[in-house]
């Protein structure tokens, strides 16, 4: 046993049990399915989870900071029905590609304003965010049938669907997109103060604000970025698709907060990093590919991802309880 | 006394490591039926391990546990039940909705048929329990709304629904009134009667030697020795605890106060504390003294911008400020060090050097990042400041003992140069050795030139660290001393609400 205490790669794995999965499921597709291991496919990967993987960036601040957000996948919906729209405005006919802006840009303010509306309920009404983001994930899909009319809008620009395909260099744009949000959130919540607080505020709200950190507009400054992000994801996904369904992003609330719980961010606030939420977005990711390509019915998944939820959290609890706290019940 | 001189539970050669720590090392331990046996030691010197392994919560990696000589193996809390080892918790561990009833056989309900509780067997049988503790409450009442002694009393009563023959007490009087106290030691003095052997885990000296008849010390999570506390005194058991002698004394030459740093007139806050007014003045110790609820609290807390006075007034340096928020406080230079550490005080996951550095960050950035060179700048200055102990900066408070982790909160605020500093139950649950380390802390700030208040229940650490104490009842300022002019009687009165007529 001390030898896995002494060993520095071991004991990181400890730390972060979803980075041994990752490696394991990543050999694993390597040797059995024929097409895993390309450049290609695993750009693919990157691409496919990207989606998630935006909001589950988004979601690790938010559980960190001590909140949950339920509302993402709605958010997402109405974002990306903004973005295909508004680019079809008659205000925007004479624009050509450039209308592609405007509608962008208001997709993304939707974004950043629905979660504005979830933080400063959840700031000054003091109801669990858990419930006030339930409300709006029930509230903001209806919005999207309302303004949908339960249609899907269809892009007709083409360089607006073309966009997905862009790469950037030998990497494909959407995967440029997301390594960049991976830095940029990684370094707002370990290196600035914003992040700090965030941690300080999730981890122990009274000894926050006896510290004079005002929890309130962080709280609200977290539930805004899920919010942007969420949208973002939205964009890109509609870009992908070439539209949006007003049934876009269902259920996934679930699935980034499996891979954000996976990651090792505990649901009661205070613990929690990107590189951890990043290995759970993979393994979500790796997962779906493999099986798909071993031509698994996509159900079975499901299934998995389930089983290795559990596995996952249970082992975090047998490595990483301490000395004093480890009641076996 | 039993005859045979078997003693009801014994430990040999115990050793329990974790990852990086040896916390038992070797320890020997026994407890003769009817007898009180105290454990003492500094926190982190293994004590709660100790006890962890003799509920069966742990289970130790060498060594023998022998009940009523028989060895044996206890894996769960259950199995150790069973043995007739009963833990009574520091913390209390009850369902605050259920009736002291269901908390007494939470998990070992009496059952009808088809699984439905037995109630009347329930109530009858813990309404027995309940009158032989000599409890003035009925088990049908929700333990929501019992004092936090009667709490207690429901989870002693726990202990005697199975023939208990060792009963654990970890920190019993920790919330406990003085007046709940002797209760408590009549009902341990009752369960020595009956043969039981009692366990008394406590921080304070005076209990251990009115209530124990033998005093095991460890230290470092090894075994220091046993000793028949007849044949002892405070002295010999301390310097076994530190491995050295304490310095109580304060041999300090009379020193000089600066101008008025704090200025209170007529603050009230209703139902709280009423028309209290004081002042601190730079370099100077002010104790409060009082019993809990006499609004000391209460009184920081307003100070600290928690709470809103409804009139009187608050001077800072000489100006009259409103603190609306602990944030305004915070920038006028007013500290608090909250009386709960790890409620209010710490974030405890978090790591020691983000923890001290926590209400400034704001202010050690370089561009829009932390500036990691400036924190732990600050994190080595207050930790050799201080001699904070811990491995790294890197170790989460969490884990720290309490007199170290106390250490981080003073550090927080010192680090902040505040004009003054509110310490509320400075040495609650902290061992001897750091308390009279953090006794020395407080003396020294005073004599840098800060402005203190010291909130504290203990008379002794009033006694020697204040300038002047101000005694409280009922959320009135009773009478004020100068350290020179108080006594230990005057000072009893004052805080029992006794206007005797040397006070006027």
């Amino acid at each position: 046993m001390a030898y896995f205490y002494q060993n520095p790669l071991l004991r990181w794995l400890m730390r972060n049990p979803i980075w041994g999965f990752v490696l394991i499921i990543f050999i694993f597709f390597s040797l059995s399915a024929d097409h895993f291991f390309s450049e290609r496919n695993l750009m693919n990967i990157v691409v496919q989870t990207s989606t998630i993987g935006l909001i589950a960036l988004g979601m690790t601040l938010v559980m960190i900071n001590g909140n949950i957000d339920l509302s993402v996948g709605a958010t997402l919906a109405l974002a990306a029905a903004f973005a295909v729209d508004v680019q079809s405005w008659a205000a925007f006919s004479t624009w050509g590609n450039w209308q592609i802006l405007p509608a962008v840009c208001l997709a993304l303010l939707v974004g950043i304003l629905m979660g504005a509306i979830n933080g400063f309920i959840v700031w000054k009404t003091g109801v669990d965010a858990f419930i006030v983001t339930l409300g709006a994930m029930l509230g903001i899909r209806g919005l999207v049938f309302v303004y949908t009319g339960e249609q899907s809008f269809y892009a007709m620009n083409f360089a607006y669907s073309d966009f997905s395909f862009m790469t950037i260099g030998p990497f494909p744009v959407l995967a440029v997109i997301f390594g960049i949000a991976v830095l940029a959130v990684h370094w707002l919540l370990s290196r600035t103060v914003h992040g700090r607080n965030t941690y300080a505020v999730g981890g122990n709200r009274e000894a926050a604000v006896n510290a004079g950190i005002r929890v309130g507009p962080h709280m609200m400054i977290n539930f805004m970025l899920i919010g942007f992000l969420a949208a973002l994801s939205g964009v890109l996904l509609s870009t992908q698709m070439g539209a949006a369904t007003p049934n876009l992003g269902r259920d996934y609330e679930l699935w980034v907060i499996t891979a954000v719980v996976l990651g090792g961010t505990k649901l009661t606030g205070g613990k929690g990093d990107i590189i951890g939420t990043l290995g759970g977005v993979l393994a979500i990711g790796i997962l779906r590919n493999g099986m798909n390509l071993m031509q698994v019915p996509a159900f079975y998944v499901y299934v998995i991802l389930g089983s290795i939820l559990i596995a996952v959290l249970f082992l975090d609890k047998r490595f990483n309880r301490t000395a004093d706290g480890g009641l076996r019940l | 006394m039993n005859v045979n001189r078997e003693p009801a539970l014994r430990l040999q050669g115990i050793v329990k490591t974790f990852p990086g720590v040896r916390a038992l090392d070797g320890v020997d331990f026994e407890v003769m039926p009817g007898e009180v046996h105290a454990l003492l030691g500094e926190n982190g010197a293994g004590k709660s391990t100790l006890m962890k392994v003799l509920a069966g919560m742990y289970q130790p990696d060498e060594g023998q546990i022998i009940i009523a000589g028989q060895k044996v193996r206890m894996t769960t809390p259950i199995e150790a039940k069973a043995q007739g080892v009963i833990l009574i918790h520091q913390e209390l561990s009850l369902v605050p909705e259920m009736s002291a009833a269901e908390n007494i056989y939470l998990g070992e309900l009496p059952r009808k048929s088809l699984g439905r509780v037995d109630w009347k067997t329930l109530e009858a049988r813990s309404n027995a329990i309940l009158k032989r503790l000599r409890c003035n409450f009925r088990a049908e009442v929700t333990v929501a709304n019992l004092s936090i002694a009667n709490q207690q009393m429901v989870e002693i009563a726990r202990a005697l629904t199975v023939d208990a023959r060792v009963v654990i007490f970890d920190e019993p009087t920790a919330s406990l009134t003085d007046a709940e106290k002797v209760v408590l030691f009549d009902i341990i003095n009752d369960l020595k009667a009956q043969g039981v052997g009692i366990v008394y885990i406590s921080h304070r000296m005076d209990e251990i030697f009115t209530l124990s008849d033998r005093i095991t010390v460890l230290r470092d999570g090894g075994y220091r020795g046993t000793l028949n506390t007849a044949d002892t005194n405070e002295d010999e058991v301390t310097r076994l605890m530190i491995g050295r002698s304490l310095d109580l004394s304060r041999d300090e030459a009379a020193r000089e106060f600066g101008k008025t740093m704090l200025d209170v007139r007529n603050l009230t806050c209703p139902g709280l504390f009423e028309n209290v007014s004081f002042s601190v003045r730079a370099g100077e110790v002010v104790g409060f003294y009082g019993l809990v609820g006499a609004g000391r609290t209460e009184i920081a807390e307003t100070l600290f911008g928690l709470r809103k006075p409804t009139s009187g007034e608050i001077l800072v340096d000489g100006e009259t400020v409103e603190i609306g928020s602990p944030r305004a406080a915070i920038a006028m230079g007013i500290s608090l060090v909250p009386e709960n550490r790890k409620e209010q005080g710490l974030v405890l996951q978090m790591n020691c050097r983000d923890n001290m550095t926590l209400p400034q960050v704001q202010d050690l950035t370089a561009g829009p990042f932390l500036s990691q060179g400036a924190e732990l700048a600050i994190f080595d200055q207050y930790r050799d400041r201080l001699a904070i102990k811990t491995p790294s900066w890197r170790q989460s408070a969490g884990v720290l003992s309490g007199g170290n982790q106390q250490k981080i909160v003073i550090g927080k605020w010192l680090s902040m140069q505040p004009r003054v500093l509110i310490v509320d139950e400075p040495t609650r649950g902290i061992d001897v050795g750091s308390k009279s380390e953090i006794h020395q802390l407080l003396r020294e700030l005073a004599a840098q030139g800060y402005a203190v208040i010291v909130i504290s229940s203990e008379m002794p650490e009033v006694l020697r660290v204040s300038d002047r104490i101000v005694a409280m009842y009922h959320g009135r300022i009773m009478r004020e001393f100068s350290i020179d002019e108080v006594t230990e009687d005057s000072l009893v009165q004052a805080i029992s609400g006794i206007t005797s007529d040397t006070a006027a």
